[in-house]
Formats: structure tokens, C-alpha cells, sequence
């Protein structure tokens, strides 16, 4: 069984904006979510790196009792944007219970906030005799709080794929929900990722001299994909939510296609963990490109992983370069999001393509963020010059993570989808 | 603390931690507040922090048995009988 796959809600939580009317309006006008890291008391007065991309504004997380207990700030955010596509869809709430209505979500290690507390606990003998942990707290921090507290908060009842990846956790629970649906397993899946504010992971890349340090003083000068001065990653937070949808019964009940995947390549560098791979990537964006049955000359636009790191960076062009061709069109133009926004973790792969969608539906493309001179190891593909109109058709969504994990999603536009 | 007090307490940490609305002594935690077995648990550790003495396993499980707001002043009761705190 083969079946086509649609998008047809998404929803995002990021540093540039909630919803689609803020985070276009910061795309296009080149505003950047990233800001000086704040006072934890704890971490980030030995952190080198200052800067964040932060979710600066206010959100209602109006829960009931009932579901908030089992949730930290990270299933909250993930429950956010995974209600927001379930009412954007209009799905019979039947069907969301029918078991044919899965969820694939996750992000990089559940809620490092409530963990930081049970540790405190240890640490500090705080509540010294009593059982000072909550009968909530591994509830609200493990690795899979995400999926099940929208399971439990929309009572779904489908497969649970609980993805925590890093980098690729988004991207990921994206491409394993499109095969869920495309093989006949699921009519429906709910996917995307989520990271909250979190200081250990900034201290873990500062750790690796992986972060942006430079621009302490000028957050929104960092990070910088493909550009010369380029000094790091910037760890970030957010959310991000699509529906799939299995076509034809999406179209037979007039959902909105926003999207058809086209294909999803996931492999591993069978190797080194922290070093990007030519090879796996490249052999990533083949793979992807071979699933959806599409040429290099078929794809329109790259949301780029590009996290801004020296290598990273290079490797990635290199690849792209390899897999499309150097050059002019009819390469895609290639963008590196996480400009905007700093590098949303696990949730990264879910907000560029939801960004990358947005950019679609209203035709145009955003340039990368603070790419002001293009590092010359990095300029044989087509960046995209500016924020201009453009009709996108066919887009690829790349992310790498730790571990060696490559992923490359394929998306085509709505309008093209019937 | 006399029983009264001890309700008060008891109520005040329903209503702010537990959210409950309008609570009475014989309401049925579960049918009326959709309190379940794991707030149960968390509240315990709260009465354990109000009593000042840690409950072993044995009296935790005892108190699966509650329903009510008076059966929590009760099991409150014979917990603190129990380590003689109170007159019997």
C-alpha cells in the first residue's frame, strides 16, 4: 500500500511570532526572535554564549487542572500548537478517537525545567524525610511527555510515536507520521516537536565551542547562516504542529491542503556523532529525493538546516551543491531559517517547515538572516538574495542532529497537491 | 489542631492546589473534583510537610481508600493518634 499524504493544518510557536500573521510579517521585514540569554541563577553566568532565541511574549496556556499537572513548559507548548491544528481541522472528534488518528511528536529530552528541579531536590536535601519528588514530576519531564500529553489532552488513541532525536526530533516525527500514513498503518497524524527555555543545552554547545559568542552585545546579529563571520549556533525554543492527512479523505471532507509531502529520507553517518558527514548528508537528500520520485531541477527552494557552526555550515553547501548542481538556476534558492530564530532544537525541523509553508502559501522567500557576506566555502549554491516574490512549488526541509542523524523532508505546495 | 482547623487547612490546600471549586466534607473527590489517584499521591506529600512525620508505604497505601474530605480528616487523624499526637 502506497498512499498520498497532505498537510492540511500547522501551527508554530517560535521566536519570531505565534501564528502565521506575526511570523510572516517578521520574515518578511528581517526581524530576528534572538535575545540576551537570561539570569537562570544557576548556568548562565558561566555560559560564554549570551544570546537566545526566545519566545518573549505572552501565550495563554489555558489548560484545565486536569491535563496541567502532567505537563511542563514544553508540553504545554507542544499541547498549544497540537490543539491549534486539531481546530483548525474540523476532524469529527469520532474520528480523532477511532484509533485511526495517530501522534508523532517529541522533543530533545523531555522538560529539562521539572528535571532541573527533581535534581535540586537531590542536591540542595531539600524536604530531607519526606518524598519530595512529585508523583507528576517524571510524568511532566520524560522523554515522551510531549506525545502523551496531547493523547491524553485531545484523547487520541492512535499509534504513539515519540521521537528525541535533538535536531532531527521535529523532522523526524514529521517523516515517521508520513509513513505511518503513506503504508496504511494511520488516516491522520498529529506531528511536530517542542523545546523549552533551557540553559543546559546552551551550556552542553558552549561546552563544545559550538556557540555564538561574538555578538553578545547584538543578539540580533547571531546566528549567522553562510556568513563570513559566522561564530556559532543559538540554542532556541518553540513549538511546532502539522496535521497529515492521508488525500483522498482529505479531500473528500474539503480539508484546506496546505501541502503534500512528496518524501522523507532519514539515515545515519554510521559514525562519528558530532561531525557533519558529506556523504550522509548527501546520501540524505538522494534518498529524499528518489522517495518522492522527484529530479534535482524539480525543487523550487532549501530551508537549510545551516545552524551557523564553522564546519556544519560548509558541509551542508557542499552537499547541496553535490546533490543540485553549483551555481545559477535552476538550483534552488537556499535559505538557512534558523537566522531568525536561533536553532529551536528539537523542535527545529517543525517550525522551518511550517515557516517554509507560509512562505509558500503567500509566494514569497525569506533571505537568510544576517547573511552579509557569503563565506566563500560556502557560495557555490544559490542563496537567496533577498526577500522577494516567488511562486515555490517543490521545497526540501533539511536537519542534522547529534548522533549522526540526517533527515530531508519534500513538500509541494497546496494548489498543486489535487 | 482541632478538626475544624484541620479541615480548613485541608480545604485551602484543595482550592489553591488542587482547584477545587466550592468543596464540601462529603463530596466524593473523584465523581465531584475528578481528583485521581495521582493527586492523591501529591497530596499526601503536602500532608506529610503539614504534619512534619513521613508516612511509611503501609499508610500510603491505607490512604487509596479515601473518598471524601472527611475521610482525609479522619486518616489524618488516626496517622497522628498512630504517633501519639493527638488524644485518642
Amino acid at each position: 500500500m502506497s498512499r498520498r499524504v497532505v498537510i492540511t493544518a500547522c501551527s508554530a510557536i517560535s521566536p519570531i511570532g505565534y501564528g502565521k500573521k506575526d511570523i510572516v510579517a517578521n520574515l518578511k521585514a528581517g526581524i530576528s526572535g534572538v535575545k540576551p540569554l537570561k539570569d537562570d541563577g544557576l548556568l548562565a553566568g558561566r555560559i560564554h554564549s549570551k544570546v537566545f532565541g526566545t519566545v518573549d511574549y505572552p501565550i495563554a496556556f489555558d489548560f484545565a487542572r486536569q491535563f496541567r499537572k502532567t505537563m511542563g513548559p514544553v508540553a504545554n507548548y507542544a499541547c498549544r500548537v497540537a490543539g491549534d491544528v486539531l481546530a483548525a481541522s474540523g476532524l469529527d472528534p469520532d474520528f480523532i478517537s477511532s484509533g485511526r488518528l495517530g501522534v508523532a511528536f517529541g522533543s530533545t529530552h523531555g522538560s529539562p525545567t521539572v528535571q532541573r528541579d527533581i535534581y535540586r531536590t537531590f542536591f540542595q536535601q531539600l524536604d530531607s524525610g519526606f518524598s519530595s519528588i512529585g508523583a507528576v514530576d517524571y510524568l511532566r519531564s520524560m522523554v515522551h511527555t510531549t506525545a502523551v500529553n496531547i493523547t491524553r489532552m485531545f484523547h487520541i488513541t492512535g499509534r504513539v510515536i515519540a521521537t528525541a532525536t535533538a535536531c532531527t526530533t521535529g523532522s523526524q516525527a514529521i517523516g515517521f507520521g508520513y509513513e505511518a500514513i503513506k503504508f496504511g498503518l494511520q488516516d491522520a497524524m498529529i506531528c511536530g516537536a517542542a523545546d523549552e527555555y533551557d540553559t543546559t543545552t546552551v551550556a552542553v554547545f558552549d561546552n563544545l565551542l559550538a556557540c555564538s559568542v561574538a555578538f553578545n552585545k547584538h543578539p540580533e546579529q547571531t546566528p549567522r547562516p553562510f556568513d563570513k563571520k559566522r561564530d556559532g549556533l543559538v540554542v532556541g525554543e518553540g513549538a511546532g504542529a502539522v496535521l497529515l492527512e492521508e488525500y483522498e479523505s482529505a479531500k473528500r471532507r474539503g480539508a484546506p491542503i496546505l501541502a503534500e509531502v512528496l518524501g522523507f529520507a532519514c539515515t545515519n553517518n554510521g559514525g562519528d556523532m558530532i561531525l557533519p558527514n558529506l556523504d550522509g548528508i548527501t546520501a540524505t537528500l538522494q534518498l529524499a529525493l528518489a522517495n518522492a520520485g522527484l529530479s534535482p531541477e524539480a525543487v523550487d527552494f532549501i530551508s537549510a538546516h545551516a545552524t551557523a557552526t564553522k564546519m556544519g555550515d560548509i558541509i551542508e553547501a557542499q552537499a547541496i551543491a553535490k546533490v543540485y548542481g553549483q551555481g545559477r538556476a535552476p538550483t534552488p534558492y537556499v535559505s538557512g531559517l534558523k537566522g531568525y530564530t536561533g536553532h529551536t532544537m528539537g523542535a527545529c525541523g517543525a517550525i522551518e517547515l511550517i515557516f517554509t509553508l507560509y512562505m509558500m502559501q503567500e509566494g514569497f522567500l525569506a533571505p537568510t538572516l544576517n547573511l552579509d557576506e557569503i563565506d566563500p566555502r560556502c557560495a557555490m549554491i544559490r542563496h537567496t538574495p533577498a526577500c522577494m516574490d516567488a511562486d515555490t512549488r517543490v521545497a526540501a526541509v533539511q536537519n542534522f542532529a547529534f548522533g549522526g542523524v540526517n533527515t530531508c523532508l519534500l513538500v509541494r505546495k497546496g494548489a498543486d497537491a489535487g | 489542631m482541632t478538626r475544624e482547623e484541620l479541615q480548613e487547612r485541608i480545604i485551602a490546600i484543595l482550592v489553591q492546589d488542587f482547584e477545587f471549586k466550592n468543596p464540601a466534607p462529603n463530596d466524593h473527590l473523584r465523581d465531584v473534583h475528578g481528583f485521581d489517584s495521582i493527586d492523591a499521591i501529591e497530596l499526601l506529600a503536602k500532608i506529610e510537610k503539614m504534619l512534619g512525620f513521613a508516612l511509611t508505604r503501609e499508610e500510603k497505601e491505607q490512604a487509596m481508600a479515601i473518598r471524601t474530605i472527611n475521610d482525609i480528616l479522619d486518616y489524618i487523624e488516626t496517622m497522628q493518634r498512630k504517633r501519639g499526637l493527638v488524644k485518642p
